[in-house]
């Protein structure tokens, strides 16, 4: 191969410098993330088409949710993502590992805490009660074909938008190894950089999940 | 080589006029209702726009094959990249084409997408894999459809199960059939005959044999065939017979004594229901009641009216339909 | 172009370390992160596909020969255009150009040593096998009959064969999509070459660029739908059942919100083919560069605002239907003016007729025919009654096979010197062509004509009527079929006995002409720095090699 100016470790051959490579790392999550917003955006417009459709159904069905389990779950994301930040800003300014490691373990247990929240109180509650469609539906008052619709869509995103909690916990998880490595320092952190942005869209998505499938009831004030 | 091409084209075409000319393949099904001229009007525009287009291309892409072909290695052919006005002209005419083919074509539709006011009724389930028909009279057909000459029909149309489609090519006329709600198309023939009707939406097995006849008759066969056979109950009387059977007429009294609301004169007029919107009183909305009571539920009454999903069929529903529309106070006569 | 030389001597492939012998053995092979290897490997699966769909479609035609059908039961015939369609569409159209030659291509003509993410390049080929494997397993297992379009409730609820499987397989084989435009797209922003402007980039770059943003915006769409209807298979819960208060037409929306920009997906890169070849063949800079450039992005923005033309007859509101078909005029468009971009380009030039050419001649004229009939369907009075009939078929087999699949073997013939080292024999090669283009046009003509007389199209059995029409199809499909299978031979015959290729054995411009055939591994020795436009054929005399 030609002389080239020396490659640190971390610049992978098809680069030609390190600034190139962070780029392209950048723009390639934020067109990851795009893709992400279209993937949601597709069950949101079939959401939003059938609470149009089926409004007094879908306030029911957002009764049963429990918004005290909703805003607090809304809470820990957003101190989550600020956890994550504090992670970038640490490698960013050259803090010790142990910095790092310490945000990133917070953010991992704000996630655990989230996805507990959600699968140990709320789902296991739908359980019991008989709102999981497909498993165990046994709701039969008012509008009861419209509440079960509600309830798909809200195990169906919930559950995509878990599924994507998880995939973040992993992330994290390889990225405190690294971490713990020393791997990461004012020179080299993109890792962190384009895993924050995967978390913060993570949040984002719940943000818009959060008043969409439990404050339409109190949108519309109060409901039967 | 460039003879060799040119050779398998003029063979290509040379073979489709051969066959057609050996065997007469029509351009066109029949032209048999008010709209079918027009509609093929455009289309042969349209296919003369096509054909021009594509044998001024391919032409010049042959005429430049061959005038510019490569002499030798060496020559150096001149630069030409681009030409403003050129571009533009080629980007006006085509803009042009589409403006005025979408006009007439849009203006075509628009016309033909509500049916007149006086036009007979007939009513279309589509099930797999077979056509029901029910005149208002009470004639039942099945894959078959008998209409007069010169009289608007407005088909009106469900399925019991997927989605279907009606078509009526020597018509050019075509809509999808849908489970749970209703669409509808409209026609007038225009010559006596007996023209296809085709399923037009693959909807499983036998989607090709869901086919049937459309028999348009004389205004006077017509009628004699209407009344000819057995005696039948209208849609109305069907309707108003499930109408007690079902329990519906405890709760829908006439006098407004019932837990419901009385139905007469009901149909065709803007109700505000329950949840605050209005909505016109129309065959839709009679299906919704019918299905998903609580859905439409007019204020000032308990929402308590059971659901029939699952114990009548699509035509009940039509029939009972029916019957409520002859409560009504509309000037809607069917034949 | 660069300023290193190139006038490079013949070399026998092979005797020099190139990409294709720099190592050795099925790991290196599955486990390569070279894009140009990655390739290969597509082009070996999509090769596989196409002749799975390939004989559904012989099939097809041979039972269409008679009006109560020749060979197979209606079931039968159900589930083979079924195949058929999906097959073709997600596992031979959709990918063909971009992952073959688009990932051959893209680093090479930018002036890159690999893409962007090559590691993701080769997930994305395993993600594509594993749909695939999923989808031939619902053909092998008893098929599917749902159509490509996989309509509810018909899909949902009531057919019996196993259509979560092969749902799965689009389902998984769509994220390879994503990938690849990813990769493409952050390739194409951050990794060319110094003096590598926007606009001096090859059209088939941008073209890559136009579909990568198709890929990326549209693909995930299909996934949710494809998820919600096996959702709804699997736990029987009426996401698009009426009888519960779905809404089947809600699927259409969400089904067609992908597939139409899908067809788009499927013509852009023949288009950048084709501006690649008529440049080349012809001498002469492109007509109007920036035009056609702005155009593959002005098809891929409009492509997303069209899908309502699908569903015309489906009883919705008048408006939506003028809107979208005002809209699908609008596509049109672009369309039109790369057309005549394209021949304006041959004025004057210096014209030869090798095998690519052929093809991409040919595929001007067709899809000239095939997108101009795409007007009868955006018009709203003819689309009533030619929807769902043969009409539709004729139409999209023009741009599809006509114009796609012609523009992809004009780019194999015309780069496959530059892939494999070798050279096909191009009397065989020219002769195919002209089979194709004969084959294909006795196969798809007496479809419009079947169409507008009313045939509905997925039909099993027909009236007696339609017979003549069908039975010259039927032929016509014969030859198509011979004219697949010449190129097939001969290709896999020159990668042993063809002779070895230079360089750049047509005198072409462009930078992947520049590095030997077969290229190294790292494609360049240094990253060449451009300084002139693209295209420049008028320059300095080439040396042929």
């Amino acid at each position: 191969m030609a002389p080239t100016a020396a490659h640190s470790p971390a610049l992978v051959h098809q680069f030609e410098t390190k600034e190139q490579q962070h780029d392209a790392g950048n723009l390639g999550m934020w067109i990851f993330l795009a893709t992400e917003i279209m993937f949601f955006g597709g069950v949101f417009m079939a959401y939003i088409v059938y609470r149009a459709l089926h409004l007094e159904a879908f306030i029911q069905g957002s009764h049963f949710l429990d918004v005290t389990f909703g805003a607090t779950n809304t809470a820990v994301l957003i101190c989550s993502s600020l956890t994550m930040a504090l992670a970038i800003s640490a490698a960013q300014t050259g803090k010790s590992k142990s910095t790092i490691i310490t945000f990133l373990v917070l953010t991992m247990l704000l996630g655990a805490a989230f996805l507990f929240i959600k699968f140990n109180f709320e789902w296991t509650h739908d359980w019991t009660e008989g709102l999981v469609p497909g498993l165990h539906f046994t709701y039969s008052g008012p509008h009861a074909p419209g509440v079960q619709l509600f309830f798909c869509f809200y195990f169906f995103m919930t559950g995509l938008h878990a599924l994507h909690m998880f995939i973040g916990l992993g992330i994290l998880t390889t990225l405190t190894v690294m971490a713990y490595r020393g791997r990461f320092n004012p020179e080299y952190y993109a890792p962190l950089e384009v895993s924050g942005l995967y978390w913060h869209f993570v949040d984002i998505v719940w943000i818009f999940l959060f008043p969409l499938l439990y404050l339409i009831g109190r949108h519309y004030g109060g409901g039967h | 080589m460039i003879g060799a091409g040119m050779a398998a084209l003029f063979f290509d075409v040379g073979a489709r006029l051969l066959t057609s000319a050996l065997a007469p393949i029509p351009l066109r099904p029949p032209a048999a209702s008010t709209i079918a001229e027009g509609v093929d009007m455009l289309h042969y525009t349209l296919t003369a726009i096509t054909l021009f287009f594509t044998v001024v291309i391919f032409s010049t892409i042959f005429f430049f094959m061959i005038k510019y072909r490569r002499q030798s290695e060496d020559e150096i052919p001149p630069e030409i990249e681009k030409n403003v006005p050129l571009e533009i002209l080629w980007t006006g005419i085509p803009t042009l084409i589409c403006v005025v083919i979408f006009f007439w074509s849009a203006s075509l539709y628009v016309r033909n997408a509500r049916p007149p006011d006086a036009s007979t009724e007939i009513f279309v389930v589509g099930k797999q894999w077979m056509w029901h028909l029910q005149h208002p009279e009470g004639v039942r057909e099945i894959n078959e459809l008998h209409v007069p000459v010169g009289v608007p029909i407005k088909l009106t149309m469900t399925s019991e199960d997927v989605i279907h489609d009606f078509y009526v090519p020597a018509f050019r006329v075509k809509k999808d059939v849908l489970p749970g709600r209703y669409t509808s198309l409209w026609f007038q023939a225009t010559k006596t005959g007996t023209y296809h009707i085709f399923c037009g939406q693959y909807c499983g097995a036998d989607h090709a044999q869901m086919i049937g006849w459309v028999y348009v008759m004389e205004p006077s066969d017509y009628a004699a065939w209407l009344s000819g056979g057995a005696s039948h109950e209208s849609m109305a009387q069907a309707g108003e017979r499930l109408f007690t059977q079902l329990g519906c007429v405890t709760c829908h009294a006439g006098d407004n004594t019932g837990r419901g609301p009385s139905l007469i004169g009901l149909y065709g007029k803007p109700e505000k229901l329950r949840s605050g919107e209005t909505r016109i009183v129309d065959e839709g909305l009679i299906r919704q009641a019918i299905v998903f009571p609580n859905s439409v539920i007019l204020p000032n009454y308990p929402p308590v009216m059971p659901t029939f999903q699952g114990q009548i069929n699509e035509e009940q529903v039509l029939q009972l339909i029916a019957y409520v529309k002859s409560l009504g106070t509309q000037e809607r006569t069917g034949k | 172009m660069s300023t290193a030389v190139a006038d490079i001597h013949e070399v026998p492939a092979g005797s020099r370390v190139n990409y294709l012998n720099a190592s050795y053995g099925i790991k290196s092979w599955l486990f390569t992160t070279d894009h140009k290897r990655i390739a290969l490997l597509y082009l070996a699966s999509i090769t596989f596909m196409f002749l799975v769909g390939g004989t559904a479609a012989v099939l097809m035609r041979i039972h269409l020969i008679e009006p109560q059908g020749a060979l197979v039961q209606p079931e039968t015939y159900n589930k083979l255009f079924s195949i058929h369609g999906i097959v073709m569409v997600f596992f031979f159209l959709v990918p063909s150009i971009p992952a073959t030659l688009g990932n051959f291509l893209v680093p090479l003509m930018i002036g890159a040593r690999d893409l962007a993410f090559p590691k993701l390049n080769l997930l994305s080929w395993y993600v594509y096998m594993v749909g695939a494997i999923f989808t031939l397993y619902a053909v092998i297992s008893g098929g599917v009959d749902t159509g490509w379009t996989f309509y509810a409730p018909f899909s949902s609820l009531y057919s019996q064969t196993h259509v979560v499987a092969a749902a799965l397989g689009v389902f998984i084989t769509g994220f390879s999509s994503i990938l690849t435009g990813l990769n493409f797209i952050v390739t194409i922003h951050k990794m060319r070459a110094p003096g590598m402007t926007w606009f001096r980039l090859p059209l088939f770059i941008w073209a890559m660029y136009a579909t990568s943003v198709i890929f990326i915006l549209g693909t995930p769409v299909i996934a949710i739908t494809i998820f919600l209807l096996g959702l709804e298979r699997l736990l029987h819960v009426g996401i698009f059942d009426p009888a519960v208060g779905g809404d089947p037409i809600l699927f259409q929306h969400l089904f067609w919100f992908y597939s139409h920009p899908a067809v788009y997906i499927m013509i852009l890169p023949a288009m950048g083919v084709i501006s690649e070849v008529v440049t080349c063949f012809s001498k002469k800079r492109i007509f109007g560069y920036s035009i056609v450039a702005f155009s593959s992005m002005a098809i891929a923005v409009i492509s997303f605002l069209v899908w309502g033309h699908h569903m015309f007859v489906t009883g919705q509101s008048v408006y939506a239907g003028l809107i979208f078909s005002v809209l699908s005029f609008l596509v049109a468009i672009p369309s039109a003016i790369k057309v005549f971009n394209w021949t304006s380009t041959l004025y004057k030039g210096s014209i030869s007729y090798e095998a690519p050419m052929l093809y991409a001649l040919g595929f001007i004229g067709l899809f000239t025919m095939g997108g101009l009939t795409g007007l009868f369907l955006a018009s709203l009075a003819t689309d009533v009654h030619l929807n769902g009939t043969y009409f539709i078929v004729a139409h999209f087999h023009y741009i599809m096979v006509g114009g796609a699949v012609m523009g992809y073997l004009g780019g194999i013939h015309f780069w496959w010197p530059k892939i494999t080292g070798r050279l096909y024999p191009d009397a065989w090669a020219r002769f195919a062509a002209l089979v194709v283009f004969v084959g294909f046009n006795l196969t798809f003509f007496p479809q419009f004509m079947l169409g507008y007389l009313g045939m509905p199209r997925r039909y099993a059995v027909y009236p007696q009527e339609f017979q003549v029409l069908n039975v010259m199809s039927s032929a016509g499909a014969s030859i198509l079929g011979i004219g697949y299978l010449i190129p097939l031979i001969y290709l896999i015959w020159s990668m042993r006995y063809g002779p070895a290729a230079g360089p750049n054995p047509w005198g072409a411009r462009g930078l992947e002409w520049e590095v030997p055939s077969p290229p190294p591994t790292e494609n360049f020795e240094e990253i060449p720095v451009v300084t002139e436009e693209a295209y420049n054929y008028t320059g300095a005399r080439q040396t042929l090699g």
